[in-house]
């Protein structure tokens, strides 16, 4: 037997063969929680690979993977490596026509995907494709008058045959595998330009899931909901690579609107989640609590109090005076338990946030109520895995120390540098971009902009190359003030301008949940997202918020300049089928101004009203147009704070 | 590790006539609903009745499923002729419907409003029911796992245990659907399936009955005001005005017909 770990298609036979009875994969269906051991995931990669390479799937190969986070698809991508192939998983919800540059460059002729709605985006963009030949699907509902594509279980069964005549054959390709294989290709988000293929290796993930798990100290019995994208770095690492290197058990929701019953019913001890879905959790329940009684609201008003004043310090071990200890105590019996209950939270050990800068008050919340949520940093370059906050050292603005291995400096430009065993062997045919972004030294650069703070923690300011100056030559870093206002639960998106020019300008969306829900509060009538959006007492809601973040900037050192002096709320939601945002929920600063020149204009012109008429696609694939009268207003400016103090 | 249940076969097939109506006339007082109309459903079929509001559309459904007993004419299923079938042989002959007026428990889950579907098939005794042993035990879990597999048919998973009432109106549609469908009709009525809806509801609805023809093969007679929807999806279009037929074929001859143009663009009678 094979004794080398070093491949994931090995670490499936060792799981196999170690702890075969224990549960490897969940999946909700038909309303039951079904289970497969670890001996039974090996046995579905044995056919499955066998039925690839009796369709000719050979070494090198590119397999794409698409769909919701099904066990068959993560299943699919250890049969593609135990082959010396390569999966590339792609974003489920991206439309046809987004495929076919991710087909192409990946070269695909072999596709796994989830049901009809996949396959039928494969045959659309089919014909612009030369390579793509052949196309498994997993559910055959609504297909069986499909020609050319193929069922899983057919698959599998030319596998079982394909087996039988070949005896030994799987084995022999498995030990074939070596360590600096390309494991896998994730394709970057595309917020600069055409998204490109990163192509990690075996050892590259394997050293980023062995120094993540040992720095957790996660084990076989640990348990996560596997729910983000399958093609996102973070799915890869927390549902793939680190499942197979410590071998614990991954759960597959029934289907993306069940996510919360799941989680709940699941109760994982590890759970990853970028913060826009702590800040929908969070939401939900601060609704659910402004419509409950008024003892129970009393009592939940009264211990989160409790909590904000102690909780996060109790949770880092500090010393806390002992009338809040028994405080907290009689909280944590009556609302912060069956709250993380609620959550779904109960068992959690571990929860990790990235991605996107999280708000001081959300973190604290969750903190504070005993979940113990940290933060990470990392890319698609790095496999998820750059720094990582210790417990007990973790601050609401930085993302943590460097992992075990992990070597990180700042440039002096500012920009961080990082090197180690966990970077990306090239991206895909793009021997350029690869040249760029890896240094003679071998260190990686991030395209962040940041510093190491006191604490020896990673702090990030905003993209490397968003960084600008004002006309006045002031400091200006859009995302780090667009963070600022979307802290702010009304505020979904916002998009902030002032580069090269005397002063700064915003873009707001509201959040359609929470401002609607304040305005039925007060009685204010609106028939949807337009309507509600251009509300007078809306504008002057985000205003306020508006203002707020101006009183802040007002206090950091260099940014004074940088307060937002004019704002209008967009008359539509900034949407990735719109190409305004990229799939991850990232805006796109350039074609956002482009799309919207007029608006600038309007905002720098000092006009109070402008009209614009914009092209937006529906759901179903047609578009039409929205028109409206934008209302622009003027926010107050703090004066800078060293001026006071001079 | 269990495996997914084994699909049904495949049986889109349009077959023989299964239902008949020959000469039905209905009349409420002075007030005639229906005069003289005859047409039949082939098995396997979607088969759509339209017409302007107060055509009759409902009052036909009404007479198929029983609940109304036309005055003259009669209706043929399956090779038994009779004038009216009650509600309860309606039923067990394997009909069932969905109202135009959502009906149905607002206060019970959405699992426990299709798990009434499944009444005709239980089988268990009152006490045994009472105390959940033997049949009642048995057969509840069989019916849950039917039960399920419609949940999962029509993608309403994260709704099984919210009470109808709370839901939005599409939604509920699509639970009155799936009660229907529990009771596994092999002739399934729908009274205006997607009344009500917005664009994207209408079209989950028809990918759902397109499904439920394709993947059990059940008969289906709709009544449908939006002629877009109708033509679609049907195989077979009858069309009503004031009582009476004024057409009937495929759905591109009654789209061309003058008699049903005149009808929908309101021509002086």
């Amino acid at each position: 037997m094979d004794e080398r770990q070093d491949t994931f298609p090995r670490l499936l036979l060792q799981h196999a063969r170690t702890r075969p009875n224990h549960p490897a994969t969940r999946e909700k269906d038909l309303g039951i929680w079904q289970t497969w051991t670890w001996a039974q995931v090996a046995d579905e990669v044995r056919a499955l690979a066998c039925g690839l390479a009796a369709d000719g799937f050979k070494r090198g190969m590119h397999l794409a993977i698409v769909g919701d986070n099904r066990p068959r698809l993560y299943w699919s991508m250890i049969a593609a490596q135990a082959l010396g192939g390569v999966p590339v998983p792609m974003y489920q919800d991206a439309p046809a026509a987004e495929f076919v540059y991710v087909l192409n460059d990946a070269e695909i002729d072999y596709a796994l995907v989830e049901d009809q709605e996949q396959v039928d985006k494969l045959l659309e963009a089919a014909p612009s494709v030369p390579t793509l030949a052949h196309i498994y699907y997993d559910d055959p509902r609504g297909l069986r008058n499909y020609e050319g594509v193929t069922s899983f279980e057919a698959l599998q069964e030319r596998g079982r045959e394909f087996d039988r005549a070949h005896p030994g054959w799987y084995d022999a390709e498995v030990a074939l595998g070596r360590a600096d294989d390309v494991s896998g290709m994730l394709y970057t988000s595309g917020t600069t330009g055409k998204p490109k293929g990163v192509r990690q290796t075996h050892a590259a993930f394997i050293a980023a899931a062995k120094g993540s798990a040992e720095f957790d100290r996660l084990s076989p019995d640990d348990s996560v909901l596997s729910y983000l994208p399958m093609a996102w770095v973070g799915d890869h690492l927390f549902s793939f690579a680190q499942w197979l290197y410590v071998g614990f058990t991954i759960n597959c929701p029934e289907s993306g609107e069940t996510v919360m019953t799941d989680l709940r019913e699941i109760g994982p001890t590890y759970y990853f989640a970028p913060p826009r879905v702590f800040e929908n959790l969070l939401t939900q329940v601060m609704i659910r609590m402004e419509d409950a009684g008024r003892i129970k609201r009393a009592l939940f008003e009264h211990f989160t109090a409790v909590a904000r004043r102690c909780g996060a310090e109790i949770l880092d071990g500090k010393s806390v005076a002992l009338s809040d200890r028994v405080q907290y105590a009689i909280g944590n019996v009556l609302v912060y338990a069956p709250l993380r209950n609620v959550l779904g939270m109960s068992r959690i050990r571990v929860a990790y946030t990235a991605g996107a800068a999280i708000g001081p008050d959300l973190f604290r919340f969750y903190r504070s109520i005993g979940i113990n949520l940290k933060q990470l940093y990392g890319s698609t370059e790095t496999c998820a895995y750059v720094c990582l906050q210790p417990d007990g050292g973790v601050h609401f603005d930085t993302v943590g120390e460097a992992a075990p291995g992990v070597e990180l400096k700042v440039a002096d430009t500012g920009e961080v540098l990082v090197r180690g065993p966990m970077l990306l062997k090239e991206y895909y045919k793009r021997p350029d971009a690869t040249a760029e972004s890896i240094d003679a030294d071998g260190y990686f650069h991030t395209g962040d902009a940041g510093f190491v703070d006191a604490s020896g923690q990673l702090k990030i300011i905003d993209r490397a190359k968003d960084v600008g100056k004002l006309a006045t030559g002031a400091m200006f870093a859009p995302n780090y003030i667009e963070n600022k206002l979307k802290f702010f639960p009304h505020i979904k998106e916002a998009v902030v301008f002032g580069a090269d020019r005397d002063r700064v300008c915003a873009f707001v969306n509201i959040d359609v949940g929470s401002v609607g829900n304040w305005a039925e509060r007060r009685g204010i009538p609106y028939s949807g997202y337009t309507d509600l959006a251009s509300k007078p007492a809306v504008y002057e809601l985000i205003r306020g918020c508006v203002e707020k973040v101006n009183a802040e900037l007002a206090g950091e050192p260099g940014l004074a300049d940088s307060q937002v002096q004019r704002f209008l709320i967009l008359h539509k939601e900034l949407d990735p089928d719109d190409d305004e945002l990229t799939r991850t929920r990232k805006v796109r600063r350039g074609f956002i101004a482009e799309k919207y020149a007029v608006l600038i204009d309007a905002l720098y012109a000092g006009r109070d009203v402008q009209h614009i008429e914009t092209l937006v696609k529906f759901e179903d694939g047609r578009s039409g147009m929205v028109a409206a009268d934008l209302r622009i207003d003027d926010a107050r400016v703090t004066p800078a704070e060293e001026q006071k103090a001079a | 590790m269990q495996p997914d249940p084994p699909l049904p076969t495949p049986t889109r097939r349009i077959g023989d006539v299964i239902l008949s109506l020959e000469h039905i006339s209905l009349a409420f007082g002075g007030v005639k609903a229906l005069s003289d109309i005859t047409f039949d459903v082939r098995e396997h079929e979607v088969r759509a009745i339209i017409g302007p509001n107060g055509a009759g559309k409902s009052s036909m459904l009404n007479v198929i499923n029983g609940v109304y007993r036309p005055q003259q004419g009669t209706i043929t299923y399956r090779g038994r002729v009779r004038r009216g079938m009650d509600s309860h042989d309606v039923a067990v002959a394997g009909i069932a419907r969905t109202f135009q007026n959502i009906a149905l428990f607002k206060g019970m889950t959405v699992l426990d409003n299709i798990m009434t579907g499944r009444n005709l098939k239980m089988h268990a005794s009152f006490i045994e029911q009472a105390i959940w042993i033997g049949r009642a035990r048995r057969e509840e879990l069989a019916h849950r796992a039917k039960v399920e597999e419609i949940i999962d048919f029509l993608e309403i998973q994260h709704i099984r245990k919210t009470p109808v009432g709370r839901l939005p109106y599409g939604l509920q549609k699509r639970v009155e659907l799936a009660r229907a469908l529990a009771a596994e009709p092999s002739l399934l009525l729908l009274d205006e399936p997607m009344a009500g809806m917005n664009v994207e509801e209408k079209q989950d609805m028809c990918r759902f009955i397109l499904d439920v023809n394709e993947q059990y093969g059940t008969t289906i007679v709709l009544i449908e005001h939006d002629m877009g929807v109708v033509m679609d999806i049907s195989d077979r279009v009858v069309v009503l005005d004031y009582g009476r037929k004024i057409g009937d074929g495929d759905p591109a001859a009654v789209r061309g017909s003058k008699a049903v143009i005149d009808a929908y663009l309101g021509v002086a009678h």
